[in-house]
């Protein structure tokens, strides 16, 4: 993990100094509204429906077990007690006092955390795979990148005020693709070319919100010490065209489309030519620190499916049924990468209590060398446990409630938290997640229905992604009330039957909120019907269409 | 006689910025026009006439010429609008622009680091804002991640 060294400290110090000063302004009405707004939002700061809301920046979702320990200790200093996982991997907190912020910052600082650029418009946490440096097939470990963007992009003078939000994930598995990068502003996926040179494939434009598009290739191969400068000469190009005037068409796809990805292209290349041997261009020196952060841990020498996992899963369905859906295989032998699922029935996709939070480090301290990964479907992620602990890992797990064996199933729902807290929802989301997930609360079932995400957003912001879930749900305001829509076909690529990325379709008419969990059972219902053995509900659609799911739902209507 | 911030201290503004301007016999010296009435009359304005530039005009207009300018102004219709901080950059890094930079217009403390680092040199503080605290932002971080237009070396070559 990386360690902050004299100069990470001092700049996050800064930070907070500055940001007790922008605060005490505003407080002492030398800072109008609207600027303190632009300020504090690049401080992750919300002002929400109900209380402020501070998002906590956590690069590339990774935290120690001892940052695990402070976040649980400052939400019962500052907050109610629990917290909020996204699905930018980041943390946030619901209920705390504005005038507490530079505190909270300051005691972030000193366990090398901050909540810098977590909103606003300018580029956010770099997001990338949860299994990263823990699984076979991936290129290179893509977190010494993210870590690299992470420092380029923070106080980036140039890029403070984009026309709009900006968000950048990082790939690194050819076949896999966790971190959605082809629905992001920059995707990167890092290949190695056929002279063994790492590099990156560059996709520009993919986002989801109110006219959701997936990225354009605009670069082939970029040799890996040009990252920054080719950042640097796309954020400028949309820096100095992306338009300004409507802010639902000042993100950068907006311009990829206007321009078409090819003139884009063409664009940045230019811009790029006259920057990439400036002070920007990586050096071996700088990579290779970076790097020596995100070393292989400790591992022992252990051989895989030891006796006493191989008797567990013998005699024990409920510790097999987890141990299939919720870990996966690990690069080293005698190790598996878990997930702990944040999706039990009752409790909102992402929410976490404090003590929860501590028992989330103390597994990470007891079972995976003290580190945690946030997912961007609201879970976390252990990822280096040794095969002969999993049962015990499992026990504790189960007792905690984060055993839920769902992981990409139906039940594993991604949702924004929607109309209970957020000001700019049209249609609560939580209630939504609870009555679909209980509907489906016979896990054999769901088990045998296979991969499916079910993504669900209060709002066209699509803050729950539902534009890349296999069903998505979207809550629309209707005349002060609020209905549901339903999109089918969604992906975020390459999840679900190797498929590739794609924005769903929507199926009809909206429906009233008690109607949801009927609506989703009907749609399951054609697929069970029409699935060949082992197909994904992604694939029956797209071998079957739209229709037949379509006569279903809306013909009891009528 | 208005004072601005420049080279981190407060001084006394020598110049007038001439929002519109429709005859060169309007022009006296120390005056900063529109880049287009500039362009257009250049030959004619006197030596010492500096320009600003609109949010959305392009320094690649005048790529080959920057150097007789003795001022550059970059305004900010609304301190969101972050198109300035290119135009600057641009006109420091690609064009080795060596004259005085100015951000005009809905200039407030909170940005000064940024325009800074980006190649400014000068700033007009909105009116209605204390001038002394905005200099002490221009120095709000002592440690940049990364190139800008101030010829500050990013840490990563420091380290």
């Amino acid at each position: 993990m990386y360690k902050y060294d004299e100069y990470d400290h001092k700049i996050v110090q800064e930070r907070v100094a500055q940001f007790r000063d922008q605060t005490n302004r505003y407080f002492a009405g030398e800072l109008a509204d609207e600027e303190y707004l632009a300020l504090r939002l690049q401080n992750g700061l919300y002002v929400q429906r109900l209380a402020p809301m501070l998002r906590i920046a956590v690069p590339y979702g990774m935290m120690s077990s001892t940052q695990v320990r402070k976040l649980a200790d400052l939400t019962r200093k500052y907050d109610k007690g629990y917290a909020h996982f996204t699905t930018r991997q980041n943390v946030q907190f619901n209920w705390p006092k504005i005038e507490d912020v530079p505190a909270i910052l300051e005691e972030l600082a000193s366990v090398e955390m901050h909540a810098i650029q977590t909103s606003g418009n300018c580029i956010r946490n770099t997001t990338t795979d949860q299994y990263a440096g823990a699984i076979a097939d991936e290129v290179i470990d893509p977190r010494p990148y993210c870590e690299i963007i992470r420092q380029w992009s923070t106080f980036h003078p140039e890029f403070a005020f984009l026309p709009r939000k900006f968000k950048i994930a990082v790939n690194s598995v050819p076949d896999q693709d966790r971190a959605a990068i082809m629905v992001h502003d920059i995707g990167i996926q890092i290949v190695v070319n056929d002279q063994n040179e790492v590099g990156y494939k560059v996709y520009a434009g993919g986002g989801l919100g109110r006219t959701p598009m997936v990225g354009s290739l605009i670069r082939e191969f970029l040799p890996e010490k040009d990252l920054l400068t080719y950042l640097e000469a796309i954020l400028r190009v949309y820096n100095r065209y992306g338009r300004r005037d409507n802010k639902y068409k000042a993100r950068i796809k907006i311009l990829v489309k206007a321009m078409t990805p090819q003139v884009f292209a063409e664009k940045v290349e230019a811009e790029w030519e006259h920057i990439r041997k400036s002070g920007s261009e990586l050096t071996d020196t700088e990579i290779n620190r970076v790097k020596q952060y995100f070393t292989a841990p400790d591992y022992a020498t252990l051989s895989d499916t030891p006796t006493e996992l191989a008797a567990r899963l013998q005699d024990n369905k409920a510790f097999k049924n987890w141990y299939e859906r919720n870990t996966a295989t690990h690069k080293q032998s005698g190790y598996r990468v878990v997930t702990l699922t944040m999706k039990q029935i009752g409790t909102p996709p992402g929410d976490v209590s404090d003590k929860q939070l501590e028992t989330i480090a103390d597994l990470a301290d007891d079972y995976s060398f003290g580190e945690v990964r946030v997912t961007h479907h609201q879970n976390v992620v252990l990822a280096d446990v040794r095969q002969d602990q999993l049962f015990d890992l499992w026990q504790r797990a189960y007792t905690a409630g984060f055993a839920t064996p769902v992981l990409n199933l139906l039940t594993d729902v991604i949702c924004c938290p929607g109309g209970d807290y957020c000001s700019l929802a049209n249609a609560k989301s939580i209630p939504v997640a609870e009555q679909i997930q209980s509907r489906f609360d016979d896990l054999d079932y769901v088990y045998d229905l296979g991969e499916l995400e079910l993504n669900i957003s209060g709002c066209m912001n699509a803050c729950g992604h539902h534009h890349v879930g296999h069903i998505g749900i979207l809550g629309v305001d209707k005349k002060g009330e609020e209905f549901y829509q339903v999109s089918l076909g969604g992906s975020s690529g390459k999840l679900g039957g190797g498929s590739n990325a794609a924005i769903g379709k929507i199926l009809g008419p909206s429906f009233a909120r008690d109607e949801m969990a009927d609506v989703i059972e009907k749609l399951i219902s054609v697929f069970v019907e029409n699935r060949t053995e082992e197909e994904l509900f992604i694939d029956t659609y797209r071998r079957i269409g739209m229709n037949p799911f379509k006569e279903r739902v809306y013909a009891q209507a009528h | 006689m208005p004072k601005l911030i420049k080279n981190e201290a407060i001084i006394d503004d020598q110049w007038t910025l001439l929002e519109e301007v429709d005859s060169v016999e309007n022009v006296s010296e120390n005056t900063i026009v529109p880049l287009a009435f500039w362009l257009e009359n250049k030959d004619s304005l006197p030596a010492n006439t500096g320009v600003w530039f609109a949010s959305n005009e392009e320094p690649e207009t005048i790529s080959d010429v920057v150097n007789d300018l003795p001022l550059i102004a970059i305004h900010f219709p609304k301190f969101a609008d972050g198109r300035g901080y290119s135009i600057a950059r641009l006109l420091r890094e690609r064009y080795g622009y060596q004259g005085e930079i100015r951000a005009f217009g809905d200039v407030l403390q909170d940005q000064l680091f940024y325009m800074k680092r980006c190649g400014f040199d000068a700033f007009v503080i909105r009116a209605d804002r204390d001038m002394e605290k905005a200099l002490q932002s221009l120095n709000d971080f002592s440690v940049v991640y990364q190139t800008g237009g101030d010829a500050r070396p990013p840490v990563f070559r420091v380290r």
